[in-house]
């Protein structure tokens, strides 16, 4: 740290210092003569490299100073800040000695804006989604009534997965419920999560998916925050109830859920339907075929009758017909009876055998025959001719 | 994924029988038809009623090999 080198002997040209030795000294000025601070200002310049380091100065009105923060320090925030944005910074002062430059090395930074960073980032993330329809309420699936497979995702020893399968099984015995493990905090758990949801979309016959936790802390929240989960659970190709955020704390997780549940336990119940409820269905149901089928055979009969009626009717009305044709023959047999004409004067000649005589050439001389008169018969003989 | 699939499934078996419902409840439909639909609805719903109290939910375990094939175990958590 060059504590070998005497100051004094530097007044002159002999005892010049290299620059390496002034600033290696500089920084160990700064360093011993700074603890960590916390710095605020205005966020200017940011960069992030490739190798995940940020880079930015911070500001206010009359001065500047760079600032870096490594990819180590940095990967626990969510989100970079912007330019412009009001922060504090939690870093030691220090010299970077290749470029001679004083600088701070930035191990935490918050945003000095309502909700800060974490806001920031979760703003950014659902725009993206909003952006690509995810968050549209028309997405949301109705839950299938009656689930047989459902897949839970959630870690396998927390409270939650207890929870949801507790009260899954009590409600809804028909219910397999596939378990698919996964981390939901701490470093890396987003990735693990991910693959998670890529392994329930390749089970068969799955009906529903419910993803879940039990309680945390906010900041534990956050892996279900991260747009890559939010867009994996938007990606299941069955209807999901999200399970995991808090009752003031929504997670992107839960807004592009098709259905979001309070607690693992309220997510189970709106999984399944309760046995008894479903038993008593089927009863409501047992008593509507019953009715079916009496007013089914109800209207069957009622239908036999109108067409008896009918039936009936029809042949009433044809005897009735024929009935007056009948009478009105009777009548015209009537009209023509030879009785009536004798009445008006004829008479009708027969032989003794009762062959009726109409012509001259039957009445040979001295032939005896009778007359039909209309109240009698008379007995008569040809006479000359 | 072993697991047999039967004919048809609570849900289906229910649709069935909502279907039965509504078809008997309807106005056109012979007695001969409507006999064989109430027969069909009381077995089906004999089934269902069956299946309610016998089952038992299962839980299992999803888990990948190292060729990451799926594969599903029971679960003892």
């Amino acid at each position: 740290m060059g504590q070998g080198l005497d100051l004094f002997a530097a007044v002159s040209t002999e005892g010049a210092w290299t620059v390496t030795q002034v600033t290696r000294r500089a920084r160990a000025v700064v360093e011993a003569g700074f603890p960590p601070v916390w710095v605020r200002g205005e966020v200017s310049g940011f960069k992030a490299w490739q190798s995940g380091h940020w880079y930015f100065a911070l500001r206010d009105r009359s001065a500047q100073i760079r600032c870096v923060m490594f990819q180590k320090d940095n990967r626990r925030l969510p989100a970079p800040p912007g330019d412009g944005m009001q922060v504090f910074v939690f870093a030691r002062p220090t010299v970077w000695e290749e470029k001679g430059e004083f600088r701070l090395t930035v191990v935490d930074l918050l945003s000095t804006e309502a909700g800060g960073l974490w806001q920031l980032a979760f703003e950014r993330a659902k725009a993206a989604l909003a952006k690509d329809g995810l968050l549209d309420p028309a997405r949301r699936r109705p839950l299938p009534r009656y689930p047989h497979r459902i897949a839970l995702v959630t870690s396998p020893d927390g409270a939650a997965l207890r929870d949801i399968i507790a009260v899954a099984a009590r409600r809804w015995p028909l219910a397999e419920l596939l378990v698919v493990p996964t981390r939901v905090q701490g470093d890396g758990a987003e990735d693990e999560i991910c693959a998670a949801l890529g392994l329930v979309c390749r089970l068969d016959g799955l009906d529903l998916a419910i993803i879940g936790r039990g309680g945390g802390s906010r900041e534990d929240l956050w892996t279900f925050n991260h747009e890559r989960v939010a867009r994996a659970v938007a990606a299941l190709p069955v209807p999901v109830i999200s399970a995991v955020g808090h009752e003031t704390d929504i997670t992107l997780c839960d807004l592009v859920a098709d259905v979001r549940a309070p607690t693992p336990s309220a997510a189970a119940e709106a999984a399944t339907p309760d046995r008894a409820d479903v038993l008593i269905e089927l009863d409501r149901l047992g008593a509507r075929l019953a009715r079916g089928l009496a007013a089914r055979s109800g209207r069957v009969a009622e239908r036999l009758d109108r067409s008896f009626d009918r039936l009936t009717g029809t042949l009433e009305r044809r005897l009735e017909r024929h009935r007056h044709q009948l009478a009105g023959l009777a009548g015209r047999l009537d009209a023509l009876s030879p009785l009536r004409i004798l009445e008006r004067g004829y008479a009708l000649a027969r032989d003794a055998e009762g062959r009726v005589l109409k012509r001259v050439a039957q009445f040979p001389e001295g032939l005896a025959f009778r007359l039909r008169v209309t109240d009698g018969e008379v007995a008569t003989r040809v006479e000359g001719s | 994924m072993a697991r047999a699939r039967e004919p048809l499934n609570f849900a289906q078996q229910l649709d069935r029988l909502e279907e039965i419902v509504r078809r008997l409840e309807g106005q056109d439909l012979d007695l001969d038809e409507a006999l064989k639909l109430f027969e069909e609805g009381i077995e089906r719903l004999r089934e269902a009623r069956e299946r309610l109290t016998a089952a038992e939910a299962q839980v299992k375990q999803v888990l990948t090999d190292h060729a990451g094939r799926l594969k599903v175990e029971d679960f003892d958590g």
